[in-house]
């Protein structure tokens, strides 16, 4: 279990919307508790699926990116695919929860 | 007994929860030598208080201490005494028999003789149209993680409590205007917290107004109110809304195998933590419709702990009772 690698406004596009896996980007930041909570489930959702990339982008560093996706609530995870936005989880849930929400990206 | 026997380790005792109930409980078991277990949940532990700032009125801390480290302060002590504090859910409980079995969300049982709930509360929703669709788009019940995206924007609390005037202060840091939706004329909260929440600018109170609606394409754009005394109705413009109007007790787990009081909480013994199922305690605010503070709790934990170490000594004199007895029988 790794810490999950952080993407910012400048590396989005290459690292998300260009990356050839699909991407999980859990937006979060230092003062939200329950994004605390939520990173070690991402980290080991990411250890067991390697079909798919899972990164965090700190919303207070990063505000045109947050800006840009309407994020108005966080932990909120979002699903990308071939650059496009699939899908969204909002709030902090347990691995077996999220597995379930990103299925179809999971394979 | 046969089942007992085929059982690899029967724990003393489980603690569902990690509150300032289910720690003290913890903390309490762990210095009486039962080796608790908590079960502190995945992505819930520390309880409530984990998304709060500012905790002024738990007694000790003079200056105030911020929630997640109160809640972090509680875990390290349990700990320091041997608690196995785990981030696992309980996803089903069998608890009328004398071993209770508790399944893990990693898959897995343990099995206990006795457990503690402290499983807490959840945040009540309003129940109206555009509430679940706009949640995460506007609607909020947490305004230390999401008040940083409303800068500059005008939004809206409901509730009265002190987590509504509390939220709503909160959210001044961030927002242009914070209006604080009430049903009633006069708030429910402490003299401080209303005093303070008056006393602040950015704060307008909308009295004896309910919301019926919440409207927005994508994102909260607008509510839509109606006066509690007349009647009538009227809209409000704002881009976010923060839900605090109470909490109902977390019984799902278990709320088919014990008594539940009218008002859904755990129904205990007199001043006890003893449910309707021995060898079944519960603390904090499962149990407790009306004070629910972070200290209620905390002695309400420490009251299910001591019950616990009442309840096992007493099962294992039972034991050894029926253990001699059905040793002299043959004789």
């Amino acid at each position: 279990m790794s810490e999950l690698k952080a993407v910012t406004d400048s590396s989005f596009e290459d690292d998300v919307l260009k990356a050839e896996k699909p991407v999980l980007v859990d937006f979060w930041a230092e003062w939200c508790g329950p994004c605390r909570a939520l990173g070690p489930e991402l980290e080991k959702l990411a250890a067991e699926h390697e079909q798919i990339e899972v990164v965090k982008l700190n919303v207070d560093e990063n505000p045109a990116t947050a800006a840009k996706y309407g994020i108005t609530s966080i932990p909120a995870v979002f699903g990308f695919k071939g650059g496009e936005h699939v899908k969204s989880s909002i709030g902090a849930k347990p691995k077996p929860a999220l597995e379930e929400e990103f299925a179809d990206l999971l394979g | 007994m046969t089942e007992q026997a085929t059982v690899d380790q029967v724990h003393d005792v489980v603690i569902i929860g990690s509150g300032p109930a289910g720690y003290t409980a913890a903390v309490y078991t762990a210095r009486a030598n039962l080796n608790p277990i908590v079960l502190a949940g995945s992505v819930t532990a520390g309880g409530e208080l984990m998304n709060t700032t500012d905790v002024e009125n738990f007694p000790g801390f003079q200056d105030g201490i911020q929630g997640p480290e109160l809640m972090m302060n509680m875990e390290a002590q349990a700990r320091r005494f041997g608690a196995d504090i785990r981030h696992e859910d309980a996803t089903e409980l069998k608890l009328d028999q004398r071993v209770k079995e508790i399944s893990l969300g990693s898959g897995g049982v343990l099995h206990a003789r006795s457990v503690i709930l402290a499983t807490g509360s959840a945040y009540r929703e309003l129940g109206v149209p555009g509430e679940k669709q706009l949640s995460g788009h506007g609607v909020s019940w947490c305004a230390t993680c999401d008040g940083f995206f409303f800068r500059e924007q005008a939004i809206a609390v409901v509730g009265g409590g002190d987590s509504a005037m509390e939220e709503a202060l909160f959210l001044t840091k961030f927002a242009s205007k914070v209006y604080v939706i009430h049903r009633r004329e006069e708030l429910r909260a402490s003299q401080i917290m209303a005093d303070r929440a008056k006393a602040n600018e950015k704060i307008e109170f909308i009295w004896n107004s309910e919301v019926t609606e919440v409207r927005g394409e994508g994102k909260v754009s607008q509510l839509a109110l109606r006066n509690t005394v007349d009647g009538s109705e009227s809209t409000l413009d704002v881009t976010g809304l923060f839900v605090a109007i109470g909490h109902d007790p977390r019984v799902d787990l278990f709320k088919d195998q014990l008594t539940l009081t009218d008002e859904g909480t755990v129904e205990v013994q007199g001043r006890t933590s003893k449910t309707s199922l021995p060898g079944v305690f519960a603390a904090g605010d499962v149990l407790d419709p009306h004070y629910r503070q972070a200290i209620t709790a905390a002695g309400s934990g420490c009251v299910a702990a001591l019950d616990v170490e009442a309840y096992l000594a007493e099962a294992s004199e039972t034991d050894a009772a029926e253990t001699q007895q059905a040793e002299t029988i043959p004789a």
